[in-house]
């Protein structure tokens, strides 16, 4: 079971407390009319589903009851930071580098 | 390749059975092939066997990272059916279990298939009306679905609880007779040995790194570990990891990878009669041959792909399995694993085109990828050596989730993942 830090309630709390709400970060079309059906596809059904690190959504359901982001490793679980929704995306490839250096350390 | 037969079980016992030579070669990488298929588990092998059989194309690579069969073909816990609801997945479903019939004749190959039936149990009202709604469309499918009363679910199965007293009641439960289980190994064995034979080369520790392609866009070979290799046409058949394979071409896929788990007993006598499977409080259980219970869990939330789960997903199951099988309160469990599945919106696999030229793809096969083996091997060798799906896989195209036409399995599967 992961640990997630909730970063309103700013606890570390058991997975089962919290919802999985998908890959984070896919902005509602600003004018829908306009969308043909290509670009539909791609907002609701295509996802990046990353082997590495993800940008993903929370909910603190039996917490807060609030959405929140996430970055996790997708291969070893790991979470790398939560952070607050509305708040912007952080360089995956940045944190990627950043994670492998310290394991070479 | 030996035949295998009696007369050829009695030669080998006169030296031991130590001569009993490789059921495939492993050879090295040629430089170039018609097709080479990405993912040797069993629908890759599936359809590499039908590329050569059906269609005759033998020039066939099939790559694998690690080794044959090592993935969710050896992860599942091999149970066969076909009561889908709709009749798209049906006939996809019911066209692999005709295969099913006759494969272990066909591949010379004991794939010790057994239609020992399978049960799925209704704890409420909904359930009810579900199933029954269930069999209805199947029987007009022509796919065998019946209804049974809780008592006769007891009857077909000594083990099953059906006291009235218990947190969710057994109502009644749907049976196809005919569904059943397979050995999965022996399935992924069988088509490489049959496939190999055929001139296939199946090329084990040889994980694709990138798909070349030409100016014009279409394929001209993959990256590998191993070298460049060049091919016209691939196949795509990566399972948990297609997401990861098709980036290298630019593609972006309605698809979420996730673990499923699943986990064994100690092996007992056969006290196990047939598989049953139960939605609502999230449990299947079925006996081995070996005598191992062979019990599916659900799959974790979140996108993973780290082949293993949370425990307390298993923990829910066998919550489940105690209550419904109170004689199995105090098995010990042995092993318990993850593999990592692909799940598209609708719960409905793809199988078909993609927007690059040359490039096929059998993905999202999500829970229930291992029921259908045969019959998606067989029709993705035909997609792929005539450049276009077979009547079987059409509905089943990338393209559905642009043009709406989803096949929505998500509220009709047997077990909800």
């Amino acid at each position: 079971m992961l640990l997630i830090s909730c970063p309103y309630c700013g606890v570390e709390r058991p997975e089962t407390e919290f919802r999985y709400g998908g890959e984070a970060h896919i902005a509602r079309p600003a004018d829908p009319s306009q969308l043909n059906d290509e670009e539909w596809a791609q907002f609701l059904y295509m996802r990046t589903n990353t082997r590495g690190l993800y940008a993903e959504r929370w909910r603190h359901a039996h917490g807060c009851g609030r959405f929140f982001n996430a970055v996790r490793d997708t291969v070893s679980d790991k979470f790398v930071c939560t952070y607050k929704a509305g708040e912007p995306k952080p360089d995956l490839d940045a944190l990627a580098r950043a994670s492998q250096e310290k394991d070479a350390r | 390749m030996t035949r295998y037969s009696f007369l050829e079980v009695a030669k080998n016992a006169f030296s031991a059975h130590k001569n009993w030579g490789r059921q495939w070669r492993s050879p090295e990488p040629k430089p170039a092939y018609d097709v080479i298929i990405i993912g040797a588990g069993g629908h890759g092998l599936a359809t590499a066997y039908y590329l050569a059989k059906v269609h005759g194309i033998t020039n066939v690579a099939v790559l694998d990272k690690g080794w044959l069969g090592g993935g969710n073909t050896g992860r599942n816990t091999t149970i066969v059916r076909s009561n889908y609801l709709w009749e798209e997945s049906a006939r996809l479903y019911q066209h692999a279990l005709d295969l099913w019939d006759g494969l272990s004749q066909e591949l010379n190959y004991n794939v010790m298939y057994s239609q020992r039936g399978v049960m799925m149990l209704a704890h409420t009202v909904h359930d009810i009306q579900v199933f029954k709604r269930h069999i209805h469309a199947n029987r007009l499918a022509g796919v065998t679905n019946e209804w049974l009363s809780a008592e006769e679910a007891k009857e077909f199965c000594p083990p099953l609880n059906i006291d009235k007293n218990i947190r969710y009641p057994v109502m009644g439960a749907a049976l196809q007779r005919v569904g059943g289980t397979a050995r999965h190994d022996a399935v992924a064995w069988g088509y490489a040995r049959g496939a190999s034979a055929m001139g296939v080369d199946i090329i084990q520790n040889c994980a694709v790194t990138g798909i070349r392609r030409a100016p014009t866009g279409e394929v001209t070979g993959v990256e590998t570990t191993r070298g460049f290799i060049g091919a016209k046409k691939i196949g795509c058949v990566a399972a948990g990891n297609t997401s990861v394979v098709m980036a290298m071409a630019g593609l972006k896929l309605p698809l979420e990878s996730n673990p499923l788990q699943a986990l064994v007993s100690e092996p007992v006598k056969p006290a196990f009669p047939c598989v049953v499977m139960s939605n609502t409080i999230h449990a299947y259980i079925s006996q081995s041959d070996k005598g191992e219970l062979v019990i599916g869990a659900g799959t974790d939330q979140f996108v993973s792909y780290s082949q293993a789960g949370g425990l307390h997903i298993t923990t829910h199951t066998l919550d489940a399995i105690c209550e419904l099988f109170p004689m199995f309160r105090r098995m010990r469990m042995l092993r318990n694993w993850g593999g990592i599945v692909d799940n598209t919106p609708d719960r409905s696999p793809i199988i078909g085109l993609t927007p690059v030229p040359g490039l096929y793809l059998n993905c999202g096969w999500g829970t229930g990828g291992f029921k259908a083996t045969p019959g998606s091997g067989h029709v993705f060798a035909h997609t792929i050596a005539t450049g276009a799906p077979h009547p079987v896989n059409a509905p089943f195209s990338l393209d559905r989730f642009r043009t709406g036409r989803l096949i929505d399995e998500a509220a009709a599967a047997a077990v909800a993942h």
